[in-house]
Order: structure tokens, then C-alpha cells, then sequence
């Protein structure tokens, strides 16, 4: 491996000594076994033994062994009784982790990346019933590729202005849209960027009273059905459908995630949370640091891509160091990354994030057990018994780029890394290419 | 002919400029004084918007136990590296310093050559991002040999100290992509700066912008070129004009008899491309698109210096490397649109083991901030397909290989005694997604220090924009 810096080679080896890591730690390491009803079909049982388990919710786990059986881990420690007949993986000198969970993906939507062939977004500025999960291409060239870069799971966001919908949680496996979807309503979408301005007439203010507006009619919508039936209700300003849409992300049901980079429009997104008591997800927060305090007094998680510090009239203040500041103010940071290289690099921007000063053991947790948590990713993001075995077995640190992801687990299925580029390449591989 | 890429021919062209008045003619290293002006002479006679960049007086620097990457075959531990007056003194074991150095404790750190971007469009594209400074397409005709990226740079950009800070030292400032021919080129070194002249690497030949495929096509698809045959048609009437426009002027230049010939800025550039003068910057995506643009270039008799963006250089390296066309492009950007279908990570290492130069470039002003990581990424793909590649290989793809491509591979791009010293500093193995540029000297001037503020310079637009009271 290379030189890296200390906090790298330190991971796991900082114990935070508090009640929550200790029986973590226990978890970790007694072997807990699954009623004896979920061990009988041993023949899909796969033991990786001799590896270091990160299990992200507790201490890392040196020379340990995860067992899958039934396409969840039903077991992880050092002396796991391995069931007979279980196909063994030997990972000695590598590392174990979840799969990585992107939460600005975009792979699927659409057979291929390219201009023009998306299917992320429909038209228009208010879209809360749109969901994009039946654009979902399982067959799509791009899934294979982000697999190898031991991303498993993936928020797709609905594209567009204001309200552009809702986001399907997938797994980045499955023949079938249905095969994949963890949650099909993950989270509501809303952008208050200046992107958004145009909605509001020209200024975030009116881009707030017509937030207000659409809030205010869904709940009068929802009490007053029957008045809407009759017709017996003042216009609405928007369709049912849509107004309808809005009620679980109102209820607190689904968050609502707010790309919000300007401080000002962050203080906002704060705002309609505190006014309608919302679940809410800031995306981006490029300017995060600068009230770090009251996010954190908010608990709301932001998903950031680390490396923005370019400015815009959307952020003047973008800073490398966002990520690391909103951390240590006890903010939940989710790191998503804009990487052109696509999706199969958010292990790069992990990096990165490491890079600029946030701990690699915060960082893993922003790639796994968070986004999980925070997009309803139920019983995914950590390798615990009872998990949903989406797991990664790295040659090394995995943030780095001399590491590969040499084996992908997802559902406790074992996924083919073969990619149109890997094709391509052994096509090429000497010149002229054989026939 | 003179070949602008020779440093010999680099000095009789720029004296020839200042004389024979070709139009191509940076100012060599210091910069002559300008023609006088007289009723005698022409434009074509006077120096063309000479570069003002100066070296800065600095004390000598001996960085200590480092591992140096000297992107000319060596990886060297324990070493040291010694430069004065801009220039790199000694790289090796055991060097004393001069009583007036400033010392640099390498230990567990690296030391690269300054990082070389053939493709960059900061301060033609610069942020906040606004329509009002975007100045890099001049998508008003297919054919815009006549613009200067250098008339649209703007040196404020807030882009480029933060390309300072990933070790990037010099640039190439390319025009956009939208027409077949976009313009000079500027290539700049990375200092604080008022003007660009104040930027201007001394003596760099000029570069200019060619574009292949889907970019022209779609733009002018109202009034042509629609199709790439329309492409390659339109490349072809303008260099018929540029060879009678060559012919001419060659004559005149020789005869000095009658008036001189009309004077048009388009042709003229396309001129320096026939005369050897200006390089070739080659945006082209697709292997067969290659092959057709080198074809053009022998119909015309001239080079072309690099393809950029050349996702598809690995299906036609052994072409690249017979034709001795380098090829700029990325780690794993890619499939955005469909010349773009068919990216590789193997890209640069394929096209280094056929022999060819391999450059990783960035077109980006996030990617310019962090070379070594897509240098790295495509190395270690490399090397995990079994290509045989050393790491002094993955260096020159952001160093001695773009040095090449921007004709100043004499003067810089290499750790070697006698090179300009454009020096970066790294807190740890570049080739590590962990390690930061934590010094970088732009011809000795210490130009950024990560552990120093006072050298953290920031452009105008960044003065003032701190929020008060609020953050860390």
C-alpha cells in the first residue's frame, strides 16, 4: 500500500469508548447465529474467512469471518462456526466492507449514460408524483461498470427543477426494476438552488411563498377531500396527483431532500422543516460550514460531494473542508461524489473527503451506514447478522487506487465485474485487434 | 522548416519573428524590446502581444530526503533536489546547500516536477460561471483560426490558484470545441498574475484548437458543417486558402517587393500550422476520426502535436505512435455522449506500450486540481491488466509528456539539472488518493505553501467573499 497519511493506517485501531461501541464490539465479535430454520439451506452458504471485517458499526475485525447464507450474513467474528458445505473465500490480506450506497446515482436510468438517453426527469417545475424507477434499465451498460467500483446500491434522482419527484432506492443488481428496488419512494426531491428561482417569479423569495403555498394546499387537500370532490374548495395550485404525492414526504414518512448549496437557501430548507415539522435531507450544502451549528441542532444529515470548492453564485464559499467542518459539529455527512469518472468512483471521493480532513473511519460510514439510514435503506450499510449481505471484498484500502474490488456481493450473490470497458480493452489488448 | 518544437528552433524562430515578422512570434526569454513603430513598418513587423512574465529573485532551495520522481526514467530515495536562479541546480544523494538556502525537510514526502495540463480552459471558462464570462467558443464560424484564447483569459479566475494548490505550474489555454477550427492556443504558467501577459510562458510556441465529430456538426447544423464529411470538407477549403496565403506571404517575406499582401488573422494562423510554426491541439474522440486527421494533416504536409479527449487512442495507438501524434486524454471520463461510448481505464497505458505519448489532461477546472489522481487511476489499471508501465511512466503522463506536446520539453516537465525549476512538493506518494501538493515552486518562485497562508495567494474575486463570524 502506499504512503498514506495517519489517520489511514489508525482506522479502527481509535476506540471510541462509550456504551454504543462496546456492545457493537460484542456483536462484532460473539458469532451470532440465525434461528436453526435459516441455516438448513446450506448450499448457498459462503464463508469469507481470513480478511479484516469492517463492519462499520462497530471496530474493525482482524482475521475475521463473515458468513452469508440466504442472501443475508448471519454471521460475523473470529470464530464462526462455518457450516459444512459452505463455498469458502479466502480474503487473507484484504479488506471486507458493505457495499457502498451512492446517494446522487444516476446509473440505470436510461440503457447508457449518454446525452439525450437519460430518463431521470420529466418536464415542468412541479413533478412530486413522478418516479423514475420505471426508466430503470436493469440491462443498463453503466450497473456492471459502478459494481466494480463496490457501489451495491444507489438513491436515483429524479432530474429537473423545484420538484422534480421522487427517488427510487435500488440495489445495482436483478433482472428485473423490481428485483432491484429497496424503496421505491426513498425521498422527495426538491431543489432551492438558483436553479429554482424561476419557479418562485425570480427571487427565493417567491420560491419559498410558493413552497408555502404547495405545502398549505396538499394539507388542505388531504383534510378536505370531499370538498375537493365537490369542487367546493378554492383552486389549488397544483393537481391532485401532485398535491397528493406530497402528503407522505408531510406526514414525515418519506424526507424531503433539499438541494440547498447558498447558506441562504440552507437556512431556508431549515426553515420549512421547523414550519412543517419535515424529515429533511440537505443535498449538497455547499456552504454548510457556515452554519454548521444549526444543522447539527437540526439533525439533519447533509449529502455533499467533497470536492466542491469552485465558486458559484450557488456557493461562493465552497470549500474543501466542508465535509470535515460539518463533522466535527456532529453533523451526519453522506458523501456523494460529481466525479465525471462516474459512479464507481464514490470510493474516490471517500478519499478525498479523508484527504481534506475528515476521519477514513467517518468517511466508510458516509458510503455505508448512513445513506442507508438516511434513504431508507432498511437492513442495509453495515455487516452485521441479519444484514442484507451486500458486501465487498477490497485487495486493500478502498478508497485507494491501488486497491480493486476483487469479489461483489449483492443479496449474497456473487456479481460479475465484467464490463463493456473490460471487453473492449481485451478486444484492444494488441494492435491491429484479431479478427 | 523550422520545427517549433526544437529549443534551437525555438530561438532562431523567435529572432526570425521579431525580423522576418512572422506572425506566430512569442518573445523569447527576456523578452525583446518592441519593433519601433514607424510609418515603415506593418503590423506584421511588431511583436504580437508579448509576454511580460519575469522570474522571480529567489534563494536557493534544497529539498532533503525526499523520493524524488524525476519523470526522466528515475525514482530516486533519500534524495535531494537543489535549484537556484529558476533552475534546477543537482538531483541525488548527498548535496550540500548553499549558505543562502532556504531548506526543505523531505522526509516521507515526494517530489514531482510541476504538473503540465495540455487542456485546461481556466480563465476562458472562468467561475463564478456566468454567461458573462463565458469566453471560450467564438461559435459564430466553423472557421475561428483568427481568435487568441489569450485575448478572453482572465486572470482573476478563482479557478487557478486552486490549480495551483494540486501542482499544476504551467497550461495550455485552449478555445472550446464548438468549431472545426476554435483558435490559438495560450500556453501560461501559474502565478498570480494582472494581465496574462504577465502569464505568457516565454517563448511557447502557439497551439491551436482543432475539433472533430459531434461538437461542429451540431452547432452549425443550420448552415454546415452538419456531418462530418462537411467536417472534414471544411477543414480542407481552409488550409487550400492557408497554402496560397503561405505561398504569398513567403514570397513577400523572402522579396520584400511591392505592397505586402493582405493581412488576414484566420489564414495567418492556419499559415504557422503549414510553416511548422503552431502545434496542432486536436479534439477528436474517435479511433477512425484519428485516422482521417492525420490523413488531412499529410494532404497538407503538417503535424498534429496531440489528439485531446482521444478515448479512443488505445484501438489506433500503433497509428499515433508512427505519426508521432501524442494523445491528451482522461483516466475514465467517459460515455457522456456517443463519440465518448467507448472509454477504457487501460486508455494511456495501451497507448504508452505501443509507444506512443500518453498525456492525462483534464479540459476541467475540478480535474485540474488533481492530475496525480487521474495519473494514478490510470496506472494502477494498467498495471492490474498486466501492462507493463514504471511509475516514472504514470509521471510523465502529467510532466515530461505534456511538456512535449506544449514544445517545452527542453526547458521544463523533467526533475534534470539545467530544467526550469517547476517543482512540486507532496505531503506523501502522489500516486495515493491521501496526498496533497503541499509546496509548489513556478520557476523557483514558491508559489504555494499549504502550511503557509502568506503564500496561499487568491485572485480578486476572492477578496472579501469570507462570511464573518459564522464557521470554524
Amino acid at each position: 500500500m502506499n504512503t498514506v497519511n495517519r489517520k489511514t493506517t489508525v482506522n479502527g485501531e481509535r476506540s471510541t469508548v462509550n456504551g454504543k461501541s462496546i456492545l457493537a464490539l460484542l456483536v462484532a465479535i460473539l458469532p451470532t447465529a440465525l434461528p436453526p430454520s435459516r441455516l438448513t439451506a446450506q448450499s448457498t452458504a459462503i464463508a469469507i474467512t481470513g480478511g479484516t471485517i469492517y463492519p462499520v458499526s462497530g471496530p474493525r475485525i482482524p482475521n475475521g469471518t463473515v458468513l452469508i447464507q440466504d442472501g443475508r450474513i448471519s454471521a460475523v467474528g473470529t470464530t464462526v462456526t462455518i457450516p459444512a458445505g459452505a463455498t469458502r473465500v479466502d480474503a487473507a490480506g484484504k479488506w471486507i466492507t458493505p457495499g457502498f450506497i451512492h446517494a446522487n446515482a444516476s446509473a440505470g436510468l436510461g440503457v447508457a449514460g449518454l446525452n439525450g438517453q437519460q430518463e431521470g426527469g420529466v418536464q415542468g417545475e412541479i413533478n412530486p408524483s413522478f418516479n423514475p424507477a420505471e426508466g430503470v434499465d436493469p440491462a443498463a451498460i453503466g450497473i456492471p461498470i459502478v459494481r466494480t467500483g463496490g457501489v451495491t446500491g444507489g438513491v436515483l434522482l429524479p432530474g429537473g427543477q423545484f420538484f422534480p419527484g421522487q427517488a427510487p432506492a435500488v440495489n445495482f443488481a436483478g433482472d428485473r426494476v423490481d428485483d432491484m428496488l429497496v424503496r421505491r419512494n426513498a425521498a422527495m426531491f426538491l431543489d432551492l438552488s438558483d436553479n429554482s428561482r424561476a419557479a418562485g417569479g425570480g427571487s427565493r423569495a417567491g420560491t419559498m411563498a410558493r413552497i408555502r403555498r404547495l405545502f398549505d394546499d396538499a394539507l388542505e387537500y388531504s383534510r378536505r377531500k370531499a370538498d375537493f370532490q365537490r369542487a367546493a374548495i378554492q383552486p389549488l395550485s397544483a393537481p391532485a396527483k401532485e398535491l397528493e404525492a406530497l402528503l407522505p414526504m408531510l406526514r414525515g414518512e418519506v424526507p424531503l431532500a433539499i438541494s440547498a448549496s447558498r447558506r441562504i437557501d440552507i437556512e431556508n430548507a431549515l426553515r420549512l422543516r421547523r414550519e412543517y415539522r419535515l424529515r429533511v435531507v440537505l443535498m449538497n450544502g455547499v456552504e454548510g460550514w457556515q452554519v454548521a451549528k444549526d444543522i447539527a441542532a437540526a439533525g439533519v444529515p447533509v449529502v455533499l460531494e467533497p470536492n466542491r470548492d469552485i465558486p458559484s453564485f450557488d456557493g461562493l464559499g465552497a470549500r474543501l473542508d466542508n465535509a470535515t467542518v460539518l463533522r466535527e459539529a456532529g453533523v451526519d455527512v453522506v458523501i456523494a461524489q460529481g466525479d465525471p469518472g462516474g459512479e464507481r468512483n464514490l470510493r474516490y471521493a471517500a478519499g478525498n473527503a479523508v484527504r481534506n480532513g475528515m476521519s477514513w473511519d467517518d468517511a466508510l460510514k458516509a458510503v455505508t451506514m448512513l445513506p442507508a439510514s438516511v434513504f431508507g435503506f432498511t437492513g442495509y450499510g453495515t455487516i452485521e447478522p441479519g444484514k442484507v449481505a451486500n458486501v465487498v471484498i477490497w485487495s486493500g484500502d478502498p478508497f485507494e487506487f491501488s486497491t480493486v474490488a476483487e469479489k461483489v456481493y449483492i443479496k449474497g450473490q456473487e456479481q460479475p465485474l465484467r464490463t463493456r470497458e473490460t471487453e473492449l480493452r481485451d478486444k484492444y489488448r494488441t494492435l491491429p485487434p484479431p479478427p | 522548416m523550422t520545427r517549433w518544437w526544437s529549443p534551437a528552433g525555438l530561438a532562431v524562430l523567435a529572432s526570425a519573428c521579431a525580423g522576418a515578422g512572422a506572425q506566430s512570434s512569442p518573445a523569447a526569454q527576456p523578452a525583446p524590446a518592441a519593433a519601433p513603430a514607424s510609418t515603415d513598418t506593418t503590423s506584421v513587423d511588431r511583436p504580437q502581444y508579448v509576454s511580460t512574465y519575469r522570474r522571480r529573485a529567489n534563494p536557493p532551495v534544497l529539498i532533503r530526503n525526499a523520493t524524488v520522481l524525476t519523470a526522466a526514467g528515475q525514482e530516486i530515495s533519500n534524495a535531494s533536489v537543489l535549484f537556484r536562479d529558476g533552475k534546477i541546480v543537482a538531483v541525488g544523494a548527498n548535496l550540500t546547500a548553499p549558505s543562502d538556502a532556504m531548506i526543505v525537510d523531505g522526509s516521507g514526502k515526494f517530489v514531482t516536477p510541476g504538473i503540465i495540463d495540455t487542456h485546461s480552459h481556466l480563465g476562458v471558462y472562468a467561475a463564478p460561471g456566468t454567461q458573462a464570462e463565458s469566453d471560450g467558443n467564438e461559435a459564430t464560424n466553423p472557421v475561428t483560426a483568427e481568435v487568441w484564447a489569450e485575448h478572453s483569459i482572465w486572470p482573476q479566475d478563482p479557478q487557478i490558484p486552486l490549480a495551483v494548490a494540486g501542482g499544476v505550474t504551467v497550461m495550455q489555454v485552449l478555445p472550446g470545441s464548438a468549431n472545426l477550427i476554435g483558435g490559438r492556443s495560450a500556453t501560461v504558467r501559474l502565478v498570480p498574475a494582472r494581465t496574462v501577459q504577465e502569464m505568457k510562458f516565454p517563448g511557447a510556441p502557439y497551439g491551436v484548437k482543432f475539433a472533430c465529430g459531434e461538437n461542429p456538426k451540431r452547432v452549425y447544423q443550420n448552415r454546415g458543417p452538419s456531418t462530418r464529411m462537411g467536417n472534414m470538407a471544411g477543414y480542407r477549403a481552409a488550409f487550400i486558402q492557408a497554402e496560397q496565403y503561405r505561398q504569398r506571404w513567403d514570397k513577400w517575406l523572402k522579396d520584400r517587393k511591392g505592397d505586402a499582401p493582405g493581412r488576414d488573422l484566420r489564414t495567418e494562423t492556419l499559415a504557422g500550422v503549414l510553416r511548422g510554426e503552431i502545434s496542432v491541439q486536436n479534439h477528436c474522440y474517435r479511433a477512425d476520426e484519428m485516422a482521417q486527421m492525420l490523413d488531412l494533416a499529410k494532404e497538407f504536409g503538417f503535424k498534429i502535436r496531440s489528439f485531446h479527449h482521444g478515448i479512443e487512442a488505445y484501438k489506433v495507438a500503433d497509428l499515433l505512435a508512427a505519426n508521432g501524434t501524442a494523445a491528451s486524454i482522461w483516466s475514465d471520463w467517459g460515455g457522456f455522449k456517443m463519440e465518448a461510448f467507448d472509454p477504457i481505464l487501460e486508455n494511456a497505458a495501451l497507448v504508452t506500450k505501443a509507444g506512443a505519448r500518453a498525456v492525462i489532461h483534464t479540459d476541467s477546472p475540478d480535474g485540474i486540481q488533481r492530475m496525480n489522481q487521474d495519473m494514478a487511476k490510470a496506472y494502477y489499471a494498467g498495471v492490474r491488466a498486466g501492462i507493463p508501465l514504471t511509475r516514472d511512466q504514470g509521471i510523465k503522463w502529467i510532466t515530461a509528456n505534456p511538456a512535449w506536446v506544449l514544445g517545452l520539453d527542453a526547458w521544463t516537465g523533467t526533475l534534470e539539472a539545467g530544467k526550469m525549476a517547476d517543482v512540486v512538493l507532496w505531503s506523501g506518494d502522489p500516486f495515493s488518493v491521501y496526498s496533497k501538493a503541499e509546496k509548489v515552486w513556478n520557476e523557483g518562485w514558491l508559489v504555494f505553501d499549504r502550511l503557509d497562508p502568506t503564500h496561499q495567494y487568491k485572485t480578486d474575486f476572492n477578496i472579501g467573499q469570507a462570511a464573518p463570524g459564522v464557521g470554524r
